[in-house]
């Protein structure tokens, strides 16, 4: 019946690294602009513009 | 001049920024309005950017045209890069811009895409909501002027203003009460979930431990909402105790520690699970509401100063050698060089060049004034024209217009009111403490044992977090509507102190009228540059307020200078004749002007032009106030509003404007910046609040001192003087409405309020039989946070939609 003790000790760490992943996004400043991603993903990329992109 | 005649085709948009094209500029079958317009495209063409016109249909911005490129010299300038870029070193330099021209998808592309066209940019990157542009460049390979004259070439020219040389303050604030939210609600559901065992089992778990682990889980877990998540209430109720005041987050502070207090004693002492479940949820709750209130419009600004108008640049002549310097530097006596479209930045004397001062900005007054060597001019009007040289009287923090910031009213944070909710919370509290009381006293009789846990029980149970819920969602939900209606608020105070309203002052110019575009329009056949030239030089020097009008009209047009006149007669109401470059023009009345078959149909001011004996057609100067003026004045007057004009014009629409107002308004006409303040300070004697709507920095001082200011601005992400709320001046006209709404927002909490008083009534009758089971307390507060939410935001909405916003 212990079962129960490690069972909730594991959701409890799987719960804390979510909230973990929650403060770090925050503080990464994931949370400061919510539009202007939206648009950003939408541009097209040419082939040749990624390799500038990797040579900055 | 064009031989074909325009008026029969209709011109293409240009491809680049969509306005019509005149004069034909075709570049591979694309027309565009002016060469600017079509040196931005090749510029794009050659970096392969065209998808910029791939994502919005003619997106660009009107290029300049002339584009002056001396005028950012002063980003040369090590002084200036310093107080502008963020970091520096040999091979990188930060710098973020301010870009009110941002506003669709292309944008945002083409100010990503820096990069591709000039290598010297290693990184873009736009946050369209703040309307600002970060970038990250090589100094070795593009100077900082160069990366700005780029933007400004490309046609986002950045805002620079001497507030960039300032401190920048940082946005971590925002990013904590996220994260506070998220702790708080994490901890709140995981709780919450740890309790449901004991509930369900009514209190008796039978696996041996297990409830022991789930109350010191539950501990844990608490720990963060009361230490890191709670810390906003705890300050706000400390700083209001140490002001001496009781506000609302006094007694909920009070009732949170005790929760608390309690829950860990029964957990240590091992007695029982405690109300943390219903603690954290409040707080979660409570939260949520702050978050919601806090609506916040990155792109506006609600607390400039002269300093965000006035240029970071100035270029000085010293020993006969130009020099750019920062503003700040300036020192009396210095001679400056102002050139076309620059702002004069402190009070100064013309020494050489012929100026023509555009003040509308401060003053209000649309036409630009003339002024020749010897004049005073005076800082914040902007040059038209060619170079001027200018020998300062004042330094620029002492000029007259400037001055109106040592008044008193911008060094002290503005007096505000404290909201209604605060009082109630200090009658809630001395009821509640009176309960606790008599239930002691009670239980002090029959069974002294129980009394702290009743005492403290009916002290968890009555919090007036209710209370502060319902207003922060009210309020909040108020905020999002006029927002929409393009009325942005500084705060949720506002609201209250716009119910209380009962004086309303307009400013004239910009505020009820519309300054700008839109009014003159021509009839006929289309006028080529020259001939309107000529009819602007002729226009020019009539005094008629329909010359003005037109005159700076065809100024906005096209940047030539006047041409002068060999000949020139006026007569008084009927029009002009004017020989300029050999050519006759007149101007005037359809009877006054020869040949003129078109009768306007519309009763509306109209000019009719002749050039050299053949009639070319009319301007029609529209109805420059804003729409719906009229209509507004008997809404608010039939609300008994008290209207006042304030403006700073001369008396020339006085009876256009009793036509509109009524007899019962007071106008005042050349009211200084300085008289607009006290005409504000002498209404706040008289009973109820004073709204003022303004534009422009004159009324800088009066938007402060008002009880509710108003900035009204045609484009709301550009320039306003500090205030409480930026409106559209489209929606002007909704203003009636929206003092009504907020009239109605505080009858909405108190019914909400009656509502949480039903649910405290319940919950203190079990708290007083000291049978507040942590289950009854788990099933009460969810319930009457929830229930109030909906209510006040459906009642909100609800009479929004009914008043039509």
């Amino acid at each position: 019946m212990s079962a129960i003790f490690i069972l909730i000790g594991i959701s409890l760490m799987i719960a804390a690294s979510f909230l973990a992943a929650f403060i770090w996004s925050v503080s990464s400043g994931q949370y400061d602009d919510d539009y202007t991603p939206s648009v950003r993903m939408l541009f097209e990329n040419e082939p040749k513009e990624t390799n500038t992109e990797l040579k900055n | 001049m064009p031989t074909i005649n325009l008026s029969t085709v209709t011109p293409v948009p240009c491809f680049h920024c969509g306005e019509p094209c005149l004069d034909a500029f075709v570049e591979k079958d694309l027309s565009f309005c002016c060469s600017g317009c079509r040196q931005v495209y090749l510029l794009l063409n050659e970096n392969d950017l065209c998808v910029y016109y791939d994502i919005d249909s003619s997106p660009g911005i009107k290029a300049k045209g002339n584009f002056v490129s001396g005028s950012f010299a002063y980003l040369d300038d090590e002084v200036i890069i310093d107080q502008l870029v963020q970091f520096r070193s040999e091979e990188q330099m930060n710098v973020t811009f301010s870009l009110p021209q941002m506003y669709c998808s292309s944008c945002i592309f083409i100010l990503e895409n820096l990069h591709r066209i000039d290598a010297g940019i290693t990184h873009s990157q736009a946050h369209f909501e703040r309307k600002e542009v970060f970038i990250r460049f090589n100094p070795m390979l593009i100077s900082l002027r160069k990366v700005v004259e780029l933007l400004a070439f490309i046609g986002y020219e950045p805002r620079i203003s001497l507030e960039d040389a300032g401190p920048k303050e940082k946005i971590s604030f925002n990013r904590r009460k996220i994260a506070e939210l998220g702790v708080a609600g994490f901890c709140f559901s995981n709780i919450m979930m740890l309790s449901f065992p004991e509930y369900f089992s009514g209190g008796e778990i039978e696996q041996e431990g297990l409830k022991q682990t789930f109350n010191w889980i539950i501990f844990t877990l608490s720990l963060p909402v009361l230490f890191f998540a709670a810390k906003s209430i705890f300050v706000a109720a400390a700083k209001g105790l140490r002001q001496g005041i009781i506000n609302i987050d006094a007694p909920i502070a009070l009732a949170i520690i005790i929760t608390f207090a309690r829950s860990y004693y029964e957990i240590i002492s091992g007695t029982g699970t405690g109300y943390l479940d219903s603690g954290t949820g409040i707080i979660f709750f409570m939260l949520i509401g702050r978050w919601f209130q806090h609506k916040t419009y990155d792109a506006l600004s609600f607390d400039r100063q002269y300093k965000s108008y006035f240029p970071l640049g100035v270029t000085v002549l010293r020993n006969f050698k130009e020099e750019n310097i920062p503003v700040t530097n300036l020192k009396n006596g210095e001679i400056i060089v102002i050139r076309n479209e620059e702002m004069i930045p402190a009070d100064a004397r013309i020494l050489e060049g012929v100026a023509l001062i555009d003040y509308s900005f401060v003053s209000g007054e649309d036409a630009p004034v003339d002024k020749y060597e010897g004049d005073l001019v005076f800082a914040g009007g902007k040059q038209k024209g060619g170079a001027i040289q200018l020998k300062l009287v004042k330094e620029p923090s002492q000029s007259y217009i400037t001055q109106l910031w040592n008044n008193d009213i911008f060094s002290k944070t503005k007096n505000k009111e404290q909201s209604f909710i605060h009082p109630w919370s200090r009658y809630f509290t001395a009821i509640l403490f009176s309960i606790a009381l008599l239930s002691a006293c009670f239980w002090a009789y029959k069974d002294p044992s129980k009394i702290l846990p009743v005492v403290t029980a009916v002290l968890i149970v009555a919090c007036p977090c209710s209370l502060l819920l319902s207003a922060t969602f009210t309020f909040g939900n108020m905020l999002r509507i006029f927002g929409k209606n393009k009325l942005y608020l500084k705060n949720a105070s506002v609201i209250e102190s716009l119910a209380k309203v009962h004086h309303i002052v307009f400013d004239k110019t910009g505020t009820i009228t519309q300054s700008g575009k839109a009014q003159v329009q021509f009839n006929g056949d289309a006028l080529s540059a020259q001939e309107q030239g000529w009819v602007r030089s002729a226009a020019m020097h009539s005094s008629h307020s329909m010359s003005n009008t037109l005159a700076g009209f065809l100024r906005r047009a096209d940047l030539t200078a006047a041409a002068p006149l060999q000949h020139f007669t006026e007569v008084a109401g009927q029009g002009l004749v004017a020989d300029v470059q050999g050519a006759r023009v007149a101007l005037g009345a359809a009877s006054f002007v020869k040949d003129s078959p078109r009768q306007s149909t519309s009763a509306s001011s109209v000019v009719h032009v002749n050039i050299n004996n053949s009639y070319k057609g009319f301007y029609e100067i529209g109805n420059h106030y804003r729409q719906g003026i009229p209509e507004l004045a008997r809404q608010l007057q039939d609300a008994k509003q008290q209207l006042h004009i304030l403006s700073g014009d001369n008396d020339a629409e006085r009876q256009n404007l009793t036509a509109m107002f009524g007899a019962a308004t007071p106008l005042s006409f050349q009211v200084s910046p300085a008289e607009k303040l006290s005409y504000i300070k002498e209404l706040q004697q008289q009973k109820g609040g004073v709204l003022m709507a303004g534009d422009g920095l004159n009324d800088a001082g009066a938007l402060m001192q008002a009880d509710v200011g108003i900035a009204v601005s045609d484009d709301a992400a550009r320039f306003s003087p500090a205030c409480d709320a930026i409106m559209d001046g489209a929606a002007l006209g909704k203003l009636a409405a929206f003092i009504s709404y907020a009239r109605v927002g505080r009858q909405i909490v108190m019914a909400s309020f009656i509502l949480s008083i039903l649910y405290n009534v319940v919950g203190v009758s079990f708290a007083v039989q000291a049978k507040l089971s942590p289950l009854v307390a788990a099933i009460l507060m969810p319930l009457s946070s929830i229930s109030i939410v909906l209510l006040v935001t459906l009642l909100t909405s609800l009479v929004a939609r009914r008043k039509n916003l």
